[in-house]
């Protein structure tokens, strides 16, 4: 137990959480050959491992998140995940044990670029391998064996953390019950990989990228993040819900014919991206947008995603938006298609929701009601009281 | 749970351990009927939100899809039985579905409300549209658009060579053996491709 129970934050909330850190002294190998010689893992838990340690859930973060995911943190921010769980929400902490962690590679406290190398005093750099989303698994199977959890309940995750999810039935089948699946895609398509080297050539090219080696220069390659967040942020959402939010609507009370923000939607982008620029890290965001376009569980069998399933045990629930067009429905069939092939169980929702690829964090109640309903059979199933 | 009538007469054709699709699996009830009575790997087929929430509830795989843009998430021949209960009547491109059907499944099994039963002719005699425990719905507000009788399904199936195994006609639950377009509710049947 690492909260405090907080009653000012109300009764569905983990309250006040604090990261844990674990070091970690064997090497991990990468897929992309490299290696780091050793290495700490920040992460969250809320609720508690029973005695069976049977109700563990894993929690994947996508692109920009980390390890808090639910509740309140030192700097009274809110996990990016808290509307789906604390106590009495649809993962329910008072039932599960539920664990975030901030991967490799990472800007939250977890070994990245930014980390000081310990072979050379320096922060790796660009001498910081390129990560997979498979090296993230075994790296997350490793914090589980220190835990003392053989077998996750569930590995859960929205986009780039569903993707860790299905890797996860692939690489681990014995260790995995359930793989909660949402808005993902088997792989990228071009169009995705295309807008990630757009943002990824942003911070390349920013002269203050130096190589990826801009720590000893004291200097950071904001103009690079910022442009990457604004690119990466329209991707996330709808057109309609674009319009929905911003309209036309002007930043002042006429048009002024310049180039400085005219609309409201120019100003949201600028501030996204500025925000962005103040906390993450570049190298970060090139590893883990390559770890995107990476993702391809059916390459090393053939391109067929139902060949890559065929030892995975887990239970699905896959869940799409429908106006989502950067991983769409059809891309979350793909998964489900190879999992009925596999004749695994599998659940498949496609949530009518506006919008568009960050509806995955927000509050519908459909989606919300099935994830719910979900781990109720998980709890029954697993007979998790 | 509800057993409805035509649940047993589907139990009684399926094998143990089989595999089974429900198109249009409503609530999961069919489905979880045949897991706990023929363990059946079984997955249900539903556009709707309430009915697949109520199928995970119901512990069913449910897979949100509209049946009538076809199946296409299911190999050939990938099920031992995929059913239609009470669905056929609700379903716009009835010749799909049954073709679909038919490629997915090694064996179909459609069950319908009989509109050639007495107490539905005796309705439209009266200059009414029929309301009945088989068919539960006003004119205004029903899903059933493609109804049929019992020999109206048998042309159509003979035209879309598709073979009849096995035929169930039942009237509140108890089996009509004579007479059965005219006396019969609701009909269950099995079918093969020729």
């Amino acid at each position: 137990m690492n909260q405090i129970t907080a009653p000012l934050y109300g009764q569905n909330s983990v309250g006040i959480v604090e990261p844990q850190s674990m070091h970690f002294a064997a090497p991990l190998l990468t897929r992309s050959g490299g290696s780091i010689a050793g290495y700490d893992l920040v992460y969250e838990t809320y609720g508690s491992l029973n005695a069976e340690k049977s109700n563990a859930v894993l929690v994947c973060h996508a692109l920009n998140a980390s390890h808090h995911v639910a509740g309140y943190d030192a700097d009274n921010s809110l996990g990016w995940w808290d509307n789906m769980i604390g106590p009495g929400k649809p993962l329910d902490t008072q039932r599960f044990f539920v664990i975030g962690v901030n991967n490799l590679g990472g800007c939250f406290g977890t070994t990245g670029p930014s980390s000081i190398n310990p072979a050379t005093g320096k922060p790796y750099g660009s001498d910081f391998p390129i990560m997979t989303v498979d090296d993230w698994v075994t790296a997350q199977t490793r914090l589980a064996d220190r835990l003392g959890i053989h077998r996750f309940a569930a590995v859960m995750g929205g986009s780039l953390g569903a993707m860790q999810a299905l890797q996860w039935a692939i690489s681990v089948p014995e260790r995995i019950a359930n793989a909660i699946v949402v808005a993902a895609a088997p792989q990228l398509s071009a169009q995705n990989i295309a807008f990630n080297e757009v943002a990824r050539r942003a911070i390349t090219t920013d002269p203050d990228f130096h190589g990826g080696d801009y720590y000893q220069h004291n200097v950071i390659p904001k103009r690079g993040l910022r442009l990457a967040r604004m690119i990466g942020h329209i991707t996330y959402l709808s057109d309609d819900a674009m319009m929905e939010k911003f309209g036309r609507a002007l930043r002042g009370d006429n048009i002024g014919y310049h180039f400085d923000v005219e609309f409201e939607v120019e100003s949201y982008l600028r501030y996204q991206g500025d925000k962005f620029a103040e906390y993450f890290d570049a190298n970060t965001y090139l590893l883990i947008t390559r770890a995107l376009d990476y993702f391809d569980p059916a390459q090393d069998y053939d391109g067929n995603l139902a060949k890559a399933l065929a030892q995975a045990r887990a239970k699905f629930l896959v869940v799409s938006f429908t106006s989502d067009w950067r991983f769409s429905p059809g891309r979350s069939r793909e998964i489900v298609k190879a999992a009925l092939d596999n004749h695994l169980d599998v659940s498949y929702a496609e949530i009518d929701a506006p919008h568009g690829h960050d509806a995955f964090l927000l509050d519908d109640p459909r989606y919300h009601g099935l994830v719910r309903s979900y781990f109720e059979r998980v709890a029954e199933e697993l007979k998790i009281l | 749970m509800i057993v409805r009538a035509d649940f047993d007469t589907i139990a009684s054709w399926i094998h143990t351990g089989s595999r089974v699709l429900d198109l249009g699996c409503g609530n999961g009830t069919l489905l979880q009927y045949l897991q706990n009575k023929r363990s059946v790997n079984g997955y249900g087929v539903e556009i709707d939100d309430d009915n697949l929430l109520s199928s995970v509830r119901n512990g069913v795989n449910v897979i949100q899809m509209d049946l009538e843009s076809g199946l296409s998430v299911f190999e050939s021949e990938s099920f031992d039985y995929v059913i239609l209960s009470q669905t056929l009547q609700a379903v716009h491109r009835t010749e799909l579905i049954v073709r679909e059907m038919l490629r997915v499944g090694k064996e179909g099994i459609v069950t319908f409300p009989n509109f050639g039963y007495w107490q539905h002719r005796l309705d439209i005699l009266r200059g009414r549209m029929p309301v009945s425990e088989d068919l539960p719905y006003q004119w205004y507000d029903t899903p059933n658009i493609h109804l049929c009788t019992l020999k109206d399904f048998e042309a159509f199936c003979a035209r879309l060579d598709v073979k009849i195994t096995e035929r169930m006609v039942l009237t509140r639950g108890k089996p009509v053996y004579r007479r059965a377009n005219f006396l019969g509710a609701m009909a269950v049947y099995r079918l093969q491709s020729v």
